[in-house]
């Protein structure tokens, strides 16, 4: 029988013939560790027992949740990280270059066919460029950091596709919320989502970023789209046959499939306070918003920001409504202050930080109280993330979140 | 006898002819600005405090939204939301997000000979375009606000007399940082601080404003310098006219007067934890840092970005270092980007964040942690002011900031 | 792994997610024990405080969803919770509870039966009986027995690093 992309490169790295339930283990091509939890994995690592890491070249730290610190415990990290790196010789670290999952790609950590596991759920990301990629607590990265290894059970995989072309408006975070929205926040539970079709292969690999981030909250392992000509370049580098074949085999066994017609698909948002509550824009037009938050590893990339330029451009902010725009890293910051991005931003009215998480962590950055409501681009809209439980959060992308910064109410991009 | 500016400003906003050093008036105020440091105290005590209470006069008031933003938790979310919501209702002008409120009255409102009261410190600043700004409370705020006027004694004034120019590579900053550290914290205290001279005319108006600012660390009720062609072309820049110009008669009565030679200022730094604590910057080389900012309504204008990104040009960031470049308002950000100073900090490894307080006023942007030090821009450098009651900030300026950042210790820029 | 205990049930909804758990806010907290009195609190502010040694959480489905954040499970062990019932577990939540030793039990009934305040009777890797009413369940994988039965993987990974 055929084999699912998953199943190819976790066959490929264990040398084994796998089908989903194995348990394997499986050899780590990079970890990323981010700052909230350096303390806490280098606390682990010693009490382990450990005294080098497996392969240093293989680890990669960031700072981004901290990014400007906020409160005056903050700096500890830094300082807790900055000691790891002199004492275990690590020689990748960003301490303000963006959020992590931004940077795993975008400075090249990881390329297709990779294994990489991140203290971070949204470590997801990666399978953009036809890794696996999968989110790891503290305790299970020390071990990782000490042997090099990990046990993973094989997922099953479902097969979405999506054929077409996306109507104007319509952004591969509308795809991607539309099919939580199906799924529920639980349908993909320990399983792999396989990403394929027309419409998927005419996305950037920054759209299909997005896609992958977002996996997670259908609570998926992990999610991938085979590397292609777009994967080449965005990686630099040039596709082996043995990339190019990461591709599901026709008679693979998916335990699902699902497929989409991109030109059925409409903007979307997730609704207070479930990633799975996917409404229409349209039916919730005219509910009066409070704030904007345009940015995060979800949705805080060039495109992203170029396409709510594009849609302020000639308008400002409404009043009395805040526009936040955090670019998800310092490489994508200076590209749209090079190309007129961010002037055409801050000239609508955006307040523009600097690249981090931001809002999307809720510990700073532009956090609401009760009886406000934000429309925000990053993944997560549960209660609290950015305030108080009484704040309500609206998930949408850059296009609606901009024209909704615009009309100071939600409305249709 | 003859008035001062102070006393001239006095006089026309109390509706008389003469007004000398200790009389106390009743003015009329020209401008009332209020912070998220405080407004949401000035309302509650509005609404729960007065009897039928109503705002004198709309157009004075201006509220400024820029200490914690963006928002770092609920408990300033509800303070700014309570400001914006109370704004909203009654038709005040309204800024968050925009900059520093000194920066923005500057860029906006500010106007010569007018009297404005700011519920902050540093409303001083004002003095750069030869308005009397001084800092309130909010009882006193809130009393200007309901009635548009408040009393008010007039300060004896301290004179400086400018000469000279200042060297090249030192700055206003190392020269006011010099007159605090030789007046003292409170050798100004209750008075008008008044800049005058040739050497004054020597000076951009963001030198101005940063040698105004920082009065109040001296105990200066205000600070005031004449309006010439520099503030002049600023005020035609931004679209505005004087209410009045007004300069202090050749037979003033002056409390002290000071020659101050700019020539012979040099590069200071102000030590932990008191801003007279001033001393040659060349006593400090060598301090090890972990945070530099550059910043705040005392050095965040564009010709201080100017020389930061001249200093860290084709330079990096020290690894460990943290160094933060704050513009202080979205004008100063939008010519900073236009002029490609921002992308200069963002390619040496600086975090460049929106326009705001930032760790000037350290409750939430970059606040440092136990036991770092932490070298600024800002204007304060008391215990525990930007982050963890045992961390330690010393006062320099932007281009011994930025020197610093790049060699991770405390540095001359033309050392560097 | 055959034990059986007893504990006074705490019945939570679907889709508790990390974030509910455990607020971003509390995470650089020094300590798990300092982050304890904020477990729970966007839902239910006053949880914390009343939970008590030995006590039994019993959920809805795709308990745990969202962050990676190891505090999560930490915080409720830290709270003294025996077991976590739930109809499902999200799956970061599942391994990061495991390698902190604390026990998952997934059931689908359950959820519906209990009451809060209720005591229910676990007997692992067989049944828990509530009301006199049996609900069977599962038996972990052996890989997993593995680290519950070292006490976590911290203390596992000790033992292969010649430590205990």
């Amino acid at each position: 029988m055929g084999h699912t992309i998953i199943e190819k490169i976790i066959g490929r790295n264990t040398g084994k013939d796998v089908k989903p339930g194995d348990i394997v283990t499986v050899n780590v091509d990079r970890v990323m560790i981010h700052d909230i939890f350096i303390p806490f994995v280098a606390d682990k690592f010693e009490e382990m027992g450990f005294t080098e890491l497996w392969d240093p070249d293989k680890v990669v730290l960031i700072y981004d949740h901290l990014v400007p610190a906020s409160q005056v415990d903050d700096t500890r990290h830094f300082r807790t990280g900055n000691a790891f790196v002199k004492k275990y010789g690590l020689k990748n670290i960003h301490r303000s270059d963006g959020i992590c999952h931004q940077l795993m790609t975008e400075a090249g950590y990881v390329k297709p066919g990779h294994i990489a596991f991140g203290t971070d759920s949204h470590t997801t990301t990666y399978g953009c460029v036809g890794a696996f990629s999968s989110g790891i607590g503290y305790t299970e990265m020390a071990s990782v950091l000490g042997t090099g290894q990990m046990w993973i059970k094989v997922p099953e995989t479902i097969k979405i596709t999506v054929n077409g072309k996306l109507p104007e408006h319509v952004t591969s975070k509308d795809v991607i919320l539309r099919l939580i929205g199906d799924l529920g926040a639980d349908g993909a539970t320990y399983q792999a989502l396989e990403f394929t079709g027309t419409a998927i292969e005419a996305m950037s690999v920054a759209s299909r970023m997005t896609i992958a981030n977002m996996a997670i909250e259908a609570g998926a392992k992990c999610a991938v789209f085979t590397p292609d000509e777009k994967t080449a370049d965005y990686c630099g580098i040039t596709l082996t046959d043995a990339e190019r074949s990461l591709k599901g085999d026709p008679d693979a066994g998916y335990v699902r499939e699902i497929c989409y017609e991109a030109s059925d698909l409409v903007p979307v948002m997730a609704c207070p306070s479930q990633v799975d509550n996917i409404r229409p824009v349209r039916e919730l037009v005219g509910v009066s918003i409070d704030q904007v938050f345009i940015g995060s590893c979800t949705n805080g990339r060039l495109e992203d920001l170029q396409c709510a330029a594009a849609i302020l451009k000639g308008k400002k902010v409404a009043p009395f409504v805040k526009l936040i725009v955090t670019p998800a890293s310092r490489k994508i910051y200076r590209e749209a202050m090079a190309d007129g991005t961010l002037a055409a931003l801050s000239e609508a009215g955006a307040i523009i930080t600097h690249p981090g998480c931001g809002l999307c962590c809720g510990r700073a950055g532009g956090i609401l109280t009760d009886g406000e409501r934000v429309v925000a681009t990053n993944n997560r809209n549960f209660l609290g993330r950015m305030g108080t439980s009484k704040v309500e959060i609206y998930l949408a992308s850059p296009a609606t979140a901009a024209a909704c910064a615009a009309a100071g109410k939600i409305v249709e991009p | 006898m003859g008035m001062t500016m102070a006393e001239k400003i006095i006089a026309c906003a109390a509706g008389v002819d003469t007004v000398h050093a200790g009389d106390i008036q009743t003015v009329t105020l020209d401008r009332l600005m209020s912070n998220d440091g405080t407004t949401h105290l000035t309302i509650d005590m509005y609404n729960n405090d007065l009897k039928h209470p109503r705002i004198q006069d709309v157009e004075k008031l201006v509220w400024i939204v820029d200490h914690n933003m963006p928002c770092d938790s609920p408990k300033t979310a509800g303070t700014h939301k309570k400001m914006r919501d109370f704004a909203r209702e009654h038709g005040i002008t309204f800024y968050e997000g925009e900059g520093v409120c000194h920066q923005i009255m500057l860029e906006k409102h500010v106007r010569p000979g007018e009297l404005i009261f700011g519920a902050d410190s540093h409303t001083c600043a004002y003095g750069a375009l030869g308005a009397f700004g001084t800092g309130v409370g909010c009882t006193d705020y809130l009393y200007a606000m309901v009635t548009g006027s408040s009393w008010l004694l007039a300060p004896e004034t301290i004179r400086f007399n400018l000469t000279g120019e200042l060297p090249q590579g030192v700055y206003a900053r190392d020269l006011i940082l010099t007159i605090i550290g030789r007046i003292g914290a409170n050798g100004a205290n209750y008075m008008a601080m008044e800049f005058a001279g040739e050497g004054l005319h020597s000076l951009t108006m963001s030198d101005r404003i940063s040698i105004c600012n920082l009065c109040v660390e001296a105990g200066a009720k205000t600070a005031l310098m004449e309006v010439d062609d520099v503030a002049m072309d600023y005020l035609k820049t931004h679209g505005r006219e004087p209410k009045a110009c007004f300069t202090s008669d050749p037979d003033a009565r002056f409390a002290a007067v000071y020659d101050i030679d700019l020539s012979e200022i040099r590069p200071v730094v102000a030590k932990p934890h008191f801003v007279d604590n001033v001393v040659p910057a060349r006593e400090c080389l060598g301090v090890k840092i972990d945070e530099a900012f550059l910043g705040s309504c005392n050095n965040g204008r564009i010709e201080d970005l100017r020389v930061g990104a001249a200093v860290i040009k084709g330079k990096k960031v020290a690894p460990e270092v943290r160094f933060l470049v704050v513009p202080a308002s979205r004008e100063v950000y939008q010519q900073a980007m236009a002029e490609g100073l921002l992308d200069t900090f963002m390619e040496a490894g600086a975090i460049v964040m929106n326009p705001n307080c930032s760790v000037c006023w350290g409750s939430c942007q970059g606040v440092i942690g136990e036991g770092e030090t932490l070298i600024s821009t800002g204007t304060r450098n008391f215990k525990g002011r930007s982050g963890h009651r045992d961390s330690f900030v010393y006062l320099a300026s932007s281009a011994t900031v930025t020197a610093s950042a790049v060699r991770g210790e405390i540095t001359t820029a033309d050392t560097l | 792994m055959s034990e059986t205990f007893s504990g006074k049930v705490w019945v939570l909804g679907d889709d508790i997610d990390t974030d509910i758990i455990i607020p971003t806010e509390y995470l650089a907290l020094k300590s798990v024990e300092d982050m304890k009195p904020y477990a729970f609190s966007p839902l239910r502010p006053d949880l914390a405080g009343q939970m008590n040694p030995g006590d039994i959480i019993v959920a809805g489905k795709n308990f745990g969803c969202g962050s990676s954040r190891e505090q999560a499970p930490e915080v409720i062990k830290a709270l003294g919770i025996r077991c976590v019932v739930a109809r499902s577990f999200a799956r970061i939540f599942f391994r990061n509870a495991i390698n902190n030793g604390l026990l998952l039990i997934e059931n689908a009934d359950l959820h519906d039966a209990v009451t809060e305040g209720d005591t229910v009777q676990v007997e692992v890797n067989r049944q828990i009986t509530h009301n006199g009413k049996s609900y069977p369940i599962a038996s972990l994988p052996a890989n997993l027995v593995e680290i519950l039965e070292a006490g976590g993987l911290v203390k596992a990974m000790r033992k292969r690093n010649g430590l205990d």
